[in-house]
């Protein structure tokens, strides 16, 4: 009796033949009984190998299991019955043309032709340029009208599309559309020399360059069995921590601005550059690209840099806590703020949200605490939970962790660092083998999922953004709300349009 | 109020002098870079074909700074002695074939159009449209607005409308599925127009080159007046290069 599924380490490879492999009715249910008992999808794709293709599914409970099985030509949806797979079975449609039967909302993704020669799914012409230009999802009525933003915004921001259907100044359901900087990630991976990679993997998301090459960095090293020493593991940590800094930081300075108080928005963007700086110290570029590569660190002096970094950053501390006391004390803030955009336990545990969004609704998840690897399996984080579930929430959220990244960093010993200036050569991974790589972006679980053929070469190097699960959060959020909030949830949930979009 | 009033003394005025005072990046920054051509011919082989954007001409012994990313790569391979780089960023160019860069001595500069000083010389609004890039460029756009820099006191801004807009600054290859926005967006902006081409995607694709979803750089679509190589360039790159342009500095 083959059992249902292997539990897996994060970022620990094991050959592709220990994967329970089973038939595709006990698939489906396995993942259906799983989920529907509060498992989650860590990932859920389908890939190819010499004309066969297959589902593949990590789910996580309190651990991390995988399983898999040839995949049907279409196969029951189970998004019906559970929120949590729409998304994912909307990819393996458009990336495959395996049909999810009966999918309560069956459109595109990232609006390309599938890779597998396949009929495409939706029935929709390549040719034509918007990816926006479908029917929506409209309500019937007097007095309801549609507002449709995007994909050009109005600031500074990636493209998007956002339909919404409201009555008066309330929305009562937003539907978004995304797949404009679809940039063909994952196929590139697969047909480029493994020199361009580390590159593609930055650009996956540039503010989240060190997340992801995080990611990258364990799966190879895993796929070539090299051990990262210590060292590697605390700079890996700081850039990652820093990365997180930079961001969070951000991110109350715009949700400031988006609720008209200045004086933070200001003083925090002036101060997220300061972090961006010693992100540019550590790497000689101010999101970190060129630093974390598979096997090494490239930056020398790390003891020194580490030193100027914990000075800059308890300087820095003081002024954040009384930016934010300012901010968070505000009643005109606060008013925006509590009870804006409010995702309820219930619906973020349907969903599957995870990371800030998640923690803000009640959602107890963190992959540095429950999969730890590297330094925070020594130095093990507490998640920051709230459980309003509204902007405040996730304000507040960003806040702890903040905190929490600037004691993390105060803590740490310089002379366990090391870095060198010559990165290894990305040769000879191990055939026939599988590995899951997750860690905890600043927006939530990013994951690696890499699989081999029998000879090295890649059969399929899956990303999933911590977005990838958050867009249906902020579509939930908006519900109820006026559209003039809608800059304020977005900017709350903050999300990747590019991660997503791949 | 107080509180309010209070912090805004303890933040100060933190708008940087440049250009009035000259500005120095520290050396770890990864900037304009020398091409040493007196390097042997096999180490420059090594770097080019190691140059994950294959920004590399070996034989001219040449770096396209349009392509490159600035990762650094062929620095640590040649251990400085093909490319060294600097802590100089200016680096923005009209003409394109100026990012084509082999000597040691090399500057970039932008003659400044007198044409174009006499019409956005003292304001100039842009329309940012990002097609495709990864955020990294248009965070550092933004990062303009912000005290330390403050576009603002050039008479520079960005502005929520094409029909507001003088010129396009573009971030991202241009991805197929934002080929049509961008140029719905280039038509609605009225004559005289610029284009802005900002970090190595807009230029070449940058990371994504060669994928059959990158148009690989707003230049396959619409004319552009200003370079600014980069992955991303660094905010007082595109300052830099931003006032050049207008013949401010």
């Amino acid at each position: 009796m083959v059992k249902e599924s292997l539990e897996i380490k994060n970022g620990v490879c094991i050959p592709r033949s220990a994967i329970p492999h089973l038939p595709a009715q006990r698939f489906f249910e396995t993942l259906a009984a799983v989920c529907s008992r509060k498992g989650k999808i860590v990932q859920y794709f389908a890939y190819e190998e010499s004309g066969c293709c297959r589902l593949l599914a990590v789910l996580r409970t309190d651990r991390l299991i995988v399983l898999e099985c040839d995949a049907p030509g279409e196969f029951p949806s189970l998004t019906r019955h559970d929120a949590k797979f729409n998304l994912f079975e909307r990819e393996i449609a458009e990336q495959f043309g395996i049909v999810p039967v009966g999918h309560p909302w069956l459109k595109s993704v990232r609006f390309h032709k599938n890779d597998a020669g396949k009929p495409d799914v939706f029935d929709q012409n390549y040719q034509a340029d918007i990816p926006g230009n479908y029917p929506y999802y409209s309500i019937q009525g007097d007095n309801i009208h549609e507002v449709g933003v995007g994909p050009v915004h109005a600031g500074v921001i990636e493209p998007g599309h956002f339909r919404f259907s409201c009555i008066g100044e309330r929305v009562l359901h937003l539907e978004i559309q995304l797949g404009y900087q679809h940039r063909g990630v994952e196929q590139l991976l697969l047909q480029t020399p493994a020199k361009r990679w580390p590159i593609i993997i930055e650009g996956i998301a540039g503010d989240s360059a060190m997340a992801n090459s995080i990611c990258f960095s364990r799966a190879v090293e895993a796929l070539m069995a090299i051990e990262p020493d210590r060292g590697r593991q605390q700079a890996k940590c700081l850039a990652l921590e820093l990365e997180r800094l930079c961001n969070h930081i951000g991110d109350l300075g715009a949700l400031s601005g988006d609720v008209a108080f200045l004086p933070p928005a200001s003083y925090f963007g002036r101060i997220r550059g300061e972090f961006l700086n010693m992100l540019l110290l550590l790497s000689g570029n101010r999101f970190g690209k060129g630093l974390i590569r598979p096997g090494s660190i490239l930056s020398g002096g790390l003891r020194e840099k580490l030193g100027a970094i914990q000075k800059k950053c308890d300087g820095l501390k003081k002024e954040i806590q009384h930016i934010s006391e300012l901010l968070f004390n505000a009643a005109s803030v606060l008013s925006r703020f509590e009870e804006t955009g409010v995702v309820s336990r219930q619906c973020a545990g349907e969903l599957g949200l995870v990371g800030v969004a998640g923690r803000a609704s009640g959602l107890n998840y963190d992959v540095r605490a429950a999969f730890p690897t590297g330094y925070y399996e020594s130095h093990p984080i507490e998640p920051q939970v709230q459980s309003a579930g509204d902007v405040y929430a996730r304000a507040r959220v960003r806040l702890e962790e903040i905190m929490q990244s600037l004691d993390m960093i105060a803590a740490m010993e310089p002379d366990a660092l090391s870095g060198q200036r010559k990165p290894a050569v990305l040769d000879g991974l191990l055939p026939s083998s599988f590995v899951v790589a997750l860690t905890e972006g600043w927006r939530g679980e990013l994951a690696h999922c890499v699989l081999t053929d029998e000879t090295g070469k890649l059969v399929r190097y899956k990303v999933k953004d911590p977005s990838f699960h958050n867009w249906s959060g902020l579509a939930q959020a908006l519900r109820g709300e006026e559209i003039s909030d809608f800059p304020l949830c977005n900017k709350s949930f903050n999300l990747s349009y590019c991660g997503f979009d791949l | 109020m107080i509180k309010t009033l209070l912090t805004r003394l303890e933040q100060g005025n933190k708008t940087s002098a440049y250009p009035k005072k000259p500005v120095t990046l520290i050396e770890e920054y990864r900037g304009l870079p020398e091409i040493k051509q007196d390097c042997a011919d096999n180490l420059v082989q090594l770097c080019s074909e190691n140059c994950p954007q294959d920004a590399i001409d070996p034989v001219a012994k040449r770096v396209d700074l349009g392509k490159c990313v600035f990762c650094g790569a062929c620095e640590q391979l040649s251990e400085g002695r093909f490319v060294h780089f600097t802590n100089n960023h200016e680096l923005g160019v009209s003409d394109r074939q100026q990012l084509l860069v082999d000597s040691a001595v090399q500057r970039l500069s932008i003659l400044a159009d007198n044409r174009i000083k006499k019409l956005f010389g003292r304001s100039l609004q842009l329309r940012q449209v990002s097609a495709g890039g990864c955020n990294a460029c248009e965070a550092d756009v933004n990062v303009l607005g912000t005290p330390f820099f403050d576009l603002a006191r050039f008479g520079i801004q960005f502005v929520a409308s094409p029909r507001h807009a003088d010129g396009m600054l573009v971030t991202g290859p241009v991805t197929v599925n934002m080929k049509t926005a961008l140029l719905k967006t280039y038509e609605a902006i009225p004559e005289p127009k610029l284009v802005i081409a900002t970090g190595a995607c807009a230029i070449s694709g940058g990371p994504f080159f060669n994928s059959p979803q990158s148009l690989d750089g707003v230049a396959s679509l619409i004319p552009v007046d200003l370079f600014i190589p980069g992955c991303p360039p660094h905010p007082l790159t595109t300052l830099h290069a931003l006032l050049q342009f207008l013949g401010k500095i």
